[in-house]
């Protein structure tokens, strides 16, 4: 469960975070769309202490995240993220990025970080590659092995970072398959995307942001067919 | 034909060049290798912050103020006055038969008279070479894609943990070349510990050309010997940024 009150969020004078509400349940999928610069990627990183608010308060389970004496790295490992320019560790193989985590925080010995690894990377399709380093790699497949890694800390919740604007177009369909193969796999997503029709089809809920505030909230029938707001309306003109 | 190049003072000297030879190698690598420790920490310490708490005034003062002020004092003052400095002001401090603040009595006697002047000079060397390979670090830390950090971060690792996992690897990549043209340098300047009396390279020539009133053979024949060290030197720092920058 997360709940978000009041976030507010400033980049020296410019506020791109006003007065951010919301609730998620566990195990929703939720896709954040809206213009870019509406603040879609900041409210993300500001659910996993990435980005520190100025005032709001941000609950994620047992974590008060806005709280400054919080346990970040608990946080973390609960709260996985993958980013939209995937950032691999380019001097470890895809085996060592994955396993890097789980044996640095977990403790877990070499074999069951391993073991966990490479069940990782049979579910994303790269079971082969696991000695190869990152550049070797095309961006789907490193943008695969990202969130192979971010699986394997066994996170509650995943966030994705408009994981596909990156990639090539003929890229992009590997990734968001693997991404629809998790939705209701029993964990809570929140999708920063710019994919309507991955939103459209995955989404439990869809959160429509513009100008640092989500405007509308609702399932992916009542924004694309009927929303409700008319900025809405207008950023859905734009792009459908 | 090369009668007023007189190469029997060389042979004469060989031994003391030999020797000069070896303390200027030992200088040079006790140098890159404190340097080196040492210059990683300076340099982590210049780039010390916590996000939050009673942390952040600690770093800021305790530990990023003195890491600069130590940085700009070697790197803001000559090499000579600081060897100057360190062998006749801070040694005889630390190291003194009656009242020295590490070590006193007979083990300083002994220290003083049988290491004295390779104490000081590899000292001076060591703390001079860590200001600048700080600097390398520094440089070689904060040019790691800051994406690389968050990625650590975002999985649970701590401060510590990814900075030895994940930036200091990668970094340390990055830094070889600037170490090796550090290491170069450092050679070089070793021969001003010659001043204090160590019997290095530069000071062998000078007891040669004493000795014989000859100035040309003694320092053309240490110049040649620092050349080719040099020189292969950096022949192996160019092979290191050609291997690196295909990667």
């Amino acid at each position: 469960m997360i709940t978000v009150q009041g976030l507010q969020k400033f980049f020296g004078a410019k506020q791109v975070l006003q007065d951010v509400f919301c609730e998620i349940r566990d195990n929703e999928v939720i896709c954040v769309i809206g213009p870019s610069g509406s603040g879609k990627s900041t409210f993300l990183r500001c659910l996993n202490a990435l980005e520190r608010p100025e005032a709001g308060l941000i609950q994620i389970d047992q974590f008060t995240v806005t709280d400054r004496q919080a346990d970040f790295n608990l946080l973390r490992s609960h709260v996985g993220m993958v980013f939209q320019r995937f950032n691999l560790f380019p001097h470890k193989t895809v085996l060592e990025n994955i396993t890097l985590a789980p044996m640095q925080v977990k403790k877990l010995t070499q074999a069951e970080a391993e073991r966990i690894a490479r069940d990782l990377l049979q579910r994303v399709g790269l079971a082969e590659k696991e000695q190869a380093y990152p550049h070797q790699l095309s961006g789907g497949q490193q943008q695969r092995v990202a969130i192979a890694r971010a699986l394997a800390m066994e996170p509650q919740i995943l966030l994705f970072d408009e994981p596909t604007s990156a990639l090539d177009p003929e890229m992009v369909g590997e990734v968001l398959d693997v991404m629809k193969s998790l939705a209701h796999g029993g964990k809570t997503m929140i999708v920063v995307t710019h994919e309507m029709g991955f939103a459209r089809q995955v989404s439990d809920r869809i959160f429509f942001m513009d100008a640092g505030q989500i405007v509308e909230t609702g399932s992916p029938e009542k924004i694309f067919n009927n929303p409700t707001s008319e900025r809405t309306r207008s950023f859905l003109s734009k792009i459908l | 034909m090369f009668d007023w190049f007189r190469t029997d003072i060389i042979r004469e000297y060989l031994p003391l060049f030999m020797q000069g030879l070896g303390t200027t190698v030992e200088l040079t690598l006790i140098g890159v290798t404190v340097g080196t420790v040492l210059g990683l920490l300076l340099g982590l310490g210049k780039l010390a912050a916590a996000e939050r708490g009673s942390w952040r005034w600690i770093l800021r003062w305790g530990v990023r103020l003195p890491s600069q002020i130590y940085v700009a004092f070697f790197r803001g003052t000559p090499l000579f006055v600081q060897i100057l400095l360190i062998h006749f002001a801070l040694v005889p401090l630390l190291i003194h038969p009656e009242n020295g603040l590490l070590i006193q009595r007979e083990w300083a006697l002994f220290l003083k008279r049988e290491y004295g002047a390779f104490i000081s000079g590899a000292l001076a060397l060591s703390l001079n070479a860590a200001a600048y390979i700080a600097e390398i670090f520094r440089a070689g830390i904060q040019s790691i894609d800051v994406g690389q950090f968050e990625a650590a971060r975002s999985l649970g690792l701590n401060y510590f943990q990814t900075m030895k996992s994940i930036i200091i690897p990668q970094a340390f990549r990055r830094m070889l070349p600037p170490l090796g043209n550090e290491a170069i340098t450092l050679l070089k300047d070793s021969s001003l510990v010659s001043a204090i009396g160590l019997a290095e390279l530069a000071y062998a020539a000078r007891t040669a050309a004493g000795a014989y009133s000859r100035y040309w053979e003694p320092y053309l024949f240490i110049s040649l010997i620092y050349l080719m060290i040099t020189l292969v030197m950096s022949y192996g720092v160019h092979r290191l940024e050609q291997r690196y920058k295909t990667q």
